[in-house]
């Protein structure tokens, strides 16, 4: 049953099938219960952060502790042989000797796909540049079936930049698995990509944009804010324009519904009011803890250890 | 034999190749890609040629010359209606439309200058896909953006 886990990296959302997400999902599930679990025995997972991500890292860093591994690796390129003028593959290949899997980060846009075909141990790419980062869209999917009770049909509003947000790319690839209406809201200059929304239409679902953030709070099941980068913009002037443009406020809210969960990739700068962060349906901090669930069942199906 | 004098009269070469039904504002493109300028064979080319199928068409002829696979894959991608046809003794032995691959190999660098294969020694790999408008684009295996025609640049 877990072949197609068993063994593989983890690259791209895509390269995982619906019953590949739904079955890691099910494992997650399973750890959020009893997340302790000595399960990894003596096993060696390498942590290589060829970027600081500390939060991503320590979130990997947990799940491996928890499930009682051990860890090797670096936090940054600056202590590591990469500074020496490495190559990838080398780095790579002499790792995979020392170790079982290998969670790797890297600037590079394509390097974890790269690293999976020169790896003789799986790969789980912890975010290559701007590509693709399936843990956390992984745990936005877990955030969702368990605040909404399912998959399939939801009604998402995402918030931000579209454009060069890779977490709302993946996520809207992945829900087109189980049918969604997504809902955009973002600056003219920050639209979602017209690739992403080809990708919408070949699943013969349904996308609506917007300019302003009031146009979707109340028929949104799911509001997924993000952050608009400064360094994604080459004029300031035209960061200056936009940075303020939606700020979700806890008044907001009321018009939504029940159900409703705000979500976030984190961190966050300004985006979300401090002042949402006790209403009920703020659900960013409990997203962050799901994602420990996600990578220790993603480090468990890959070892084949569930 | 009609055909043949036909092909004959296109060609007038003796051996060699005939590269016909290339839009004419893409002669300019494939005469470089194939790297043409420094052949030491004899070279002709014309453009803005009648045709009752294209229009205007361009045609380019190479004597001595026969290409591989490698070569016509990367005409494709400028001139994905050209016909190929082989001279061997005025004779025709060989013609066939160039035809795009599903994957494109190591010819083609990829437009964005943070992947992996612009910075580590990473062979470039494309699928070759179509937007919902039909038009052609190639999706790099690695960093996973899409190109479009007009960002094309041959290694
Ligand atoms: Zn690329």
């Amino acid at each position: 049953m877990m072949s197609t886990l068993k063994g593989h990296s983890l690259i791209s959302i895509t390269d995982y099938s619906k019953e590949d997400i739904l079955k890691i999902l099910d494992i997650a599930e399973e750890f959020e219960a009893d997340p302790r679990q000595n399960i990894l025995g003596n096993r060696v997972i390498a942590s290589l952060f060829f970027e600081p991500s500390t939060r991503t890292r320590l979130s990997f860093e947990s799940a491996v502790q928890y499930l009682g591994g051990r860890i090797i690796g670096f936090a940054s390129a600056d202590t590591s042989s990469v500074k020496k003028g490495e190559s990838l593959k080398d780095t790579i290949l002499t790792v995979s000797n020392y170790s079982d899997l290998i969670v790797m980060r890297n600037p590079l846009d394509g390097s974890a796909r790269y690293a999976s075909e020169v790896s003789p141990i799986p790969i789980i790419n912890a975010g290559d540049g701007a590509n693709q980062h399936p843990t956390q869209c992984l745990l936005d999917l877990y955030s969702i079936r368990k605040t909404q009770g399912r998959l399939e049909n939801i009604d998402i509003a995402m918030v931000g930049d579209l454009k060069y947000g890779r977490t709302v790319h993946s996520l809207v690839q992945a829900l087109c698995l189980f049918g969604a209406r997504f809902h955009f809201v973002s600056p003219d200059s920050l639209k979602m990509p017209s690739s992403v929304k080809t990708v919408i239409k070949n699943a013969g679902l349904e996308y609506y944009q917007y300019t302003e953030l009031s146009d979707v709070i109340s028929l949104a099941d799911i509001l997924y804010m993000t952050r608009i980068q400064g360094e994604r913009f080459p004029d300031p002037l035209e960061y200056e324009k936009v940075k303020n443009a939606y700020i979700l406020e806890n008044a907001m809210l009321e018009q939504s519904k029940d159900n409703m969960k705000v979500l976030h990739p984190l961190p966050r700068v300004n985006e979300i009011a401090e002042d949402v962060d006790d209403n009920p349906k703020a659900y960013y901090f409990q997203q962050a803890r799901n994602g420990v669930y996600i990578r220790q069942a993603l480090i468990a199906a890959i070892l084949g250890l569930k | 034999m009609n055909t043949k004098r036909t092909e004959l009269k296109v060609s007038a070469i003796r051996n060699g190749t005939v590269i016909d039904h290339i839009p004419a504002e893409s002669v300019f493109q494939v005469f470089k890609i194939l790297n043409l300028d420094a052949s030491d064979k004899q070279v002709y080319f014309g453009t803005n040629l009648e045709s009752k199928k294209y229009g205007k068409k361009g045609l380019i002829k190479i004597s001595d010359t026969y290409f591989k696979p490698r070569e016509t894959n990367k005409i494709a991608l400028v001139a994905p209606n050209a016909t190929l046809i082989e001279i061997k003794d005025y004779d025709v032995v060989r013609k066939g439309k160039v035809r795009l691959p599903h994957q494109i190999d190591g010819i083609v660098k990829c437009f964005n200058p943070k992947c992996v294969t612009n910075n580590q020694k990473v062979s470039t790999s494309f699928l070759v896909t179509q937007d919902h408008k039909g038009e052609m684009k190639l999706f790099c295996k690695y960093c996973e953006k899409t190109m479009a025609k007009e960002n094309i640049e041959f290694i």
